[in-house]
């Protein structure tokens, strides 16, 4: 099994570093032709901004949709606002996941914060049966969601901060900066399913 | 279910979401819009870039509240302030209006020659100069969650801060090779707290993320200093000094991502117009060098 994460700008070598303690290789992907050969994607963490403006004058957006529709995609915090269809405000987006996603929904970065996650979805894998400790930085989250897509995890007060549809997975947190390689094993059993 | 703010892990995580990018000095609303549509990752509010504070002399303090607030507004990327070195209270303050990140600065005029502001204090992160590893981790051991290089400031030459990234770099290389025996006597010489310097040589770098800053004109320096190891960028007054800023802010936002590529850097460094007007460090008397502040 091959991973790519998308290395425009942002945390990509958090991912990958993540990916290699669980023996899975992983690769940088800055251009469209590196998408070649590759069993699933990460977009990580970073600015959106920056992220959407590098993938669109590099021609990766197409690309990506294209990857999208066929294989398993993650994104992580901003890779989670560029695979929305709607974020209230005009930037590049991939648009696969029927969602709607707020930046910034928290505040500022003095808001940032850490909390402790109930996801049933790592517990019916098999993955155990801990509460996910889950790191929040200048985090978007999810409004709303279509049809096609599932919440897998809430705040206390209900705020949808996890979501999969079909071989897609969006969180608005950053499991690349924690310990607890969960998620990331989650991922992977997408990209097998 | 309980929620942490502030903590060292939140801190040091929004700086790890910067790397890879460029952070732009601004001085107006019009060019943080600039910059954000140039895809800079965040930018730093001043009144005057660096270039214009050494041209006018004079103390440099922390800018006008009203001026940050209204680039606070303008972009919806993180936004980073100033504070003068040990002057813990303009801390305060622009930790209350809500700025992401401080520099404590060596580009504004130092409040204490002795003591830098104790950082663990304060919500909002902190990021610091340096000039070699010593000086990296006594900032680390305050609090700073964050690194950059100081270089130097305003002049549009990288010679300092290639200088003090290689320092940095070259330091944590001999701590790496050294047996660990060697490591308490490492840390007297260089002047760093002895569990930092541990940390440090088990990670094989800064338990920070590390910038450079001071001097990058260019898609060519940021490159550079990519290439010797640096995690990301900021661009002080590089960008709004030189003849065509959105362009050459756009190519240095694209030469920091495909640092590797000069193919890439050749299309990107193509027809840029002025860049600024430099200033060799070598020629400037001593007296008036901004990256000796701090210690």
């Amino acid at each position: 099994m091959k991973i790519g994460v998308l290395a425009l700008q942002g945390d990509f070598a958090e991912h990958i570093s993540v990916l290699e303690g669980i023996g899975v290789e992983a690769v940088e992907v800055r251009l469209p032709e590196q998408l070649q050969g590759l069993d699933g994607v990460i977009i990580p963490g970073g600015e959106s901004t920056t992220i959407g403006k590098l993938a669109t004058a590099y021609n990766l957006m197409e690309p990506l949709r294209l990857f999208g529709s066929e294989k398993a995609i993650w994104g992580t915090c901003a890779g989670a606002i560029l695979l929305s269809s709607d974020i209230h405000s005009h930037q590049p987006l991939l648009g696969l996941m029927d969602s709607t996603v707020k930046r910034n929904a928290f505040g500022r970065q003095v808001a940032s914060f850490e909390a402790e996650l109930d996801v049933p979805a790592l517990k019916s894998s098999g993955l155990g049966e801990q509460p996910y400790h889950a790191i929040f930085i200048r985090a978007p989250l999810i409004e709303s969601l279509g049809k096609e897509a599932r919440s897998l995890a809430q705040l206390p007060d209900g705020w949808i901060v996890a979501v999969e549809q079909g071989r897609l997975l969006a969180t608005s947190f950053h499991p690349e900066l924690s310990t607890d390689d969960r998620f990331h094993r989650y991922f992977l059993s997408l990209v097998s399913r | 279910m309980e929620q942490e703010v502030a903590s060292i892990t939140v801190k040091k995580g929004l700086a790890q979401m910067l790397k890879g990018g460029v952070i732009m000095d601004v001085v107006t609303p019009e060019h943080a819009r600039i910059a954000e549509d140039a895809g800079a990752v965040a930018v730093m509010a001043l009144e005057r870039v660096p270039a214009d504070i050494r041209a006018h002399g004079g103390v440099a303090r922390m800018s006008d509240p009203e001026i940050i607030l209204q680039i606070m507004d303008a972009v919806s990327i993180p936004v980073m302030a100033k504070c003068r070195i040990g002057h813990f209270v303009e801390a305060q303050i622009l930790q209350a209006i809500g700025v992401d990140y401080l520099d404590e600065s060596e580009v504004l005029t130092p409040a204490d020659e002795e003591h830098h502001i104790y950082k663990h204090d304060f919500k909002v992160p902190f990021v610091c100069g340096c000039r070699n590893l010593g000086e990296a981790l006594r900032r680390i051991g305050e609090g700073a969650s964050m690194i950059r290089t100081k270089g130097e400031a305003g002049t549009g030459d990288i010679v300092e801060a290639v200088r003090h990234a290689r320092a940095v770099l070259g330091e944590i290389r001999r701590l790496q090779n050294m047996p660990v025996e060697e490591v308490m006597a490492f840390s007297k010489e260089i002047g760093a707290p002895y569990q930092v310097v541990l940390e440090t040589r088990e990670l094989g770098r800064l338990p920070v993320v590390n910038f450079a800053a001071g001097g990058i004109a260019t898609p060519a320096d940021a490159a550079l200093m990519m290439q010797l190891g640096v995690d990301g960028v900021f661009v002080g007054s590089g960008i709004f000094l030189s003849g065509n800023p959105a362009k050459r802010a756009e190519a240095i936002v694209k030469a920091t991502t495909h640092y590797n590529d000069p193919y890439i850097l050749a299309e990107v460094s193509r027809d840029l117009g002025e860049a600024m007007v430099g200033r060799q460090v070598s020629a400037i008397p001593e007296s008036e060098l901004i990256a000796d502040r701090g210690w």
